[in-house]
């Protein structure tokens, strides 16, 4: 038994020893494929953006991607997860769109003590109280753009509201965000299939109520057919549409065209936002591939410059867990939303906006900023994350 | 409350014609040549891209509309000639191993050309509105583009009936269905009529994705779904049966849409709406195949039996 100590202690220490690392592993699981393809497409093309910036570098070191597509599929993504833990031993993962996704593949990613920087899916279990210290969230907690519409739509004094969102961990937190502050009336909670495109049915139920607002969070494909048939169904008449920047963003304006203006939307981040920054990777993004960024793109590049900073920080001994953590936590990047900062569960405070889809100065539809909903803005489950 | 029911009723109605387009083409083949085609829904699949991709190379979606068809007729003929025609006379095994290879072939090759990304196809301009009119002293409101869809199947339907009731040559398909043999000692050349039932198959199941193209996504897989429901609705109308076909679609159209609009909603008396949608959900899609059960429980074969 004392042996059997001694050799753990041993193996305990050697894995404990910090070197630096020759090159720097990155595995990227996103949704590549099928309707909800536009988003993961737009955090890699965000991500390797502000790669080819470094020079193709993380932190001094050169840097490794491997790309997996998980369509979507929790089961797939799991698999790619053990792929990239076990056979590619990567330092960081990332990518990850949706949040029953994030929330298969977390375990077995956490278990092994791999950092992972989320650039989309924040649920709120890994807020409260299953929060953990290999878990980053660079971009929100799921609650925290319904909130911001919510308060918006409140302070607007709606009075009759329906809410449609997808049958799924992040569609329920859509709905806790948003009731956190609009305090009026809900017509009724309109849950989809996952993934659905035919909303002939739901818009049929909607017109019975007969709201004067309507919230929907259908990110990707489902949005685009979303807004089509509700113009179609000629609901927009009555009923003015409110959604997250999820579901009005590039890739549905692109979609959609002209049926998408005067939708409201809360985002932590624009492109027209006024910083060096920002400028830059809206610039350069749109050099690289011919269109503008989305709210996606943002949060994949802001992942990058994450990593980075915190492999410079720890001088590419990213081994050294307990110091690679402290590195992330103190967010040492400049991120193109402004400045924020991280929680201690690992989700960010930050400063929240409206924005609204019009015609810009050049003729095309996109958001505009319109003002501030929340100012350093905490997610609602920190209290619950036991983690120091 | 009327604009409520008449406009869940068309929904299900236009959802059940464009499972009729499909089902249409599968119930010939698999009644006549006592084919089982599980590649149906790749044709669909299929024309649909080609749709898509006529669509945007010509910028006009009708025009789109017509060329895909036709090359997905092409590529109907192009396939019963190379493949289908040497598995009629082989067993079920054979042609359920050789059409689900089809099927991975298709997703493959539909990704290699066209990439892993769904294409989102827009509806004309002009039917991109609403259509409204006075119901009961009420305004009637309806997507008119769902409208045309409605039209088109319904006119497709009209035109198979005579085709297959009234003409010739829909009488050789009729007694082929009933008795192969026997109609090939007739005289009839049917392996002519095979291959032109075929082609005629892929076209409808063309038109059925070019035209919910714009309603849905234009997508690898898109097809595997919609197939389950259209051998449902054959099974459902009694294989090798147009009026069977017809019926069933109808049927299974609006049970999934009334289903999956009333059921959440009755839940939701005695439930949360997140777990009223859960189990209605399901519920709804288990209400298909527990009507199926129940009209095979009656009538094995089928409503409209077509070897009666």
């Amino acid at each position: 038994m004392p042996l059997r100590l001694a050799t753990l202690a041993a193996v305990l220490m050697l894995a404990g020893s910090a070197y630096a690392a020759d090159k720097i592993k990155v595995g990227f699981v996103s949704t590549l494929s099928g309707p909800g393809a536009g988003l993961g497409v737009d955090i890699r093309d965000g991500f390797n953006l502000a790669l080819k910036q470094q020079g193709g570098k993380l932190g001094d070191l050169p840097a490794e991607i491997i790309i997996a597509d998980d369509q979507q599929n929790p089961d797939v993504a799991k698999q790619i997860a053990d792929k990239f833990l076990k056979k590619d031993k990567v330092d960081f993962m990332t990518g990850i769109v949706f949040s029953n996704i994030m929330l298969a593949a977390g375990p077995a990613v956490f278990e092994n003590k791999t950092f992972y920087i989320s650039a989309n899916a924040g649920p709120s279990q890994y807020a409260g109280e299953q929060c953990n210290p290999y878990f980053f969230n660079v971009a929100w907690q799921n609650d925290n753009l319904h909130e911001a519409v919510g308060k918006y739509v409140q302070d607007k004094g709606f009075k009759n509201v329906v809410i449609v969102t997808p049958n799924y961990p992040g569609g329920k937190d859509a709905v806790a965000g948003f009731k956190r502050y609009y305090k009026g009336k809900v017509a009724e909670e309109i849950y989809t299939k996952l993934g659905q495109l035919d909303y002939a049915a739901e818009l049929a139920q909607v017109r019975s109520y007969k709201p004067d607002a309507l919230f929907f969070f259908l990110p990707g494909g489902m949005g685009i057919n979303f807004v089509k048939q509700f113009v179609a169904a000629g609901l927009s008449r009555d009923t003015q549409l409110f959604a997250p920047g999820f579901s009005a963003d590039e890739d549905v304006i692109k979609a959609v065209g002209a049926p998408m203006m005067g939708i409201f939307n809360s985002s932590h981040w624009a492109h027209d936002m006024d910083n060096a920054e920002n400028k830059r990777f809206v610039a350069e993004f749109q050099k690289e591939y011919g269109r503008l960024p989305s709210l996606y793109a943002s949060q994949g590049y802001d992942a990058a410059l994450m990593m980075d900073a915190a492999v410079r920080d720890v001088k590419g001994k990213v081994e050294d867990k307990a110091a690679l953590q402290k590195a992330l936590e103190a967010k040492r990047f400049k991120s193109v939303r402004g400045d924020f900062k991280f929680n201690t569960n690992h989700y960010p405070v930050q400063n929240y906006y409206l924005r609204v889809v019009g015609k810009d100065a050049q003729g095309r539809i996109t958001n505009k900023t319109m003002g501030t909903i929340f100012t350093n803005h905490a997610d609602a489950y920190v209290g619950y994350c036991k983690m120091k | 409350m009327t604009q409520l029911i008449l406009e869940q009723a068309l929904n299900g109605l236009q959802f059940g014609l464009m499972l009729f387009l499909l089902a249409a083409g599968l119930t010939l083949v698999f009644g006549i040549m006592d084919c089982i085609n599980l590649a149906h829904g790749s044709l669909y699949m299929v024309g649909a891209y080609f749709v898509a991709a006529a669509a945007q190379a010509a910028d006009s979606f009708w025009i789109g509309l017509a060329v895909g068809v036709a090359g997905a007729a092409v590529l109907g003929l192009l396939l019963e000639v190379a493949l289908f025609r040497r598995l009629y006379r082989r067993d079920h095994l054979s042609q359920v191993l050789a059409t689900f290879a089809l099927i991975l072939i298709a997703n493959e090759a539909v990704r290699a050309i066209w990439g892993p990304a769904a294409i989102m196809l827009n509806p004309p301009e002009a039917l991109a509105g609403p259509v409204a009119f006075p119901l009961f002293g009420e305004e009637f409101f309806y997507p008119a583009y769902r409208l045309v869809i409605i039209a088109v199947g319904l006119a497709v339907a009209t035109l198979l009936y005579l085709l297959v009731a009234k003409s010739r040559v829909g009488m050789w398909v009729r007694a082929g269905a009933a008795n192969r043999e026997m109609t090939e000692a007739l005289g009839v050349n049917v392996r002519a009529l095979f291959t032109a039932v075929f082609v005629f198959g892929a076209a409808l199941c063309a038109l059925a994705g070019g035209l919910l193209g714009p309603l849905l996504a234009v997508q690898v897989g898109m097809g595997e779904s919609v197939l389950i429901l259209a051998f449902v609705v054959i099974i459902i109308g009694g294989i090798g049966s147009i009026r069977g076909a017809l019926v069933g679609s109808l049927i299974v159209g609006t049970v999934d849409t009334l289903g999956r609009a009333l059921l959440p909603t009755l839940l939701r008396a005695t439930l949360p709406a997140d777990a009223a949608a859960t189990l209605g959900s399901a519920l709804a899609s288990i209400l298909i195949y527990l009507l199926m059960a129940g009209i095979l429980f009656f009538k094995p074969q089928g409503l409209f039996p077509a070897r009666a």
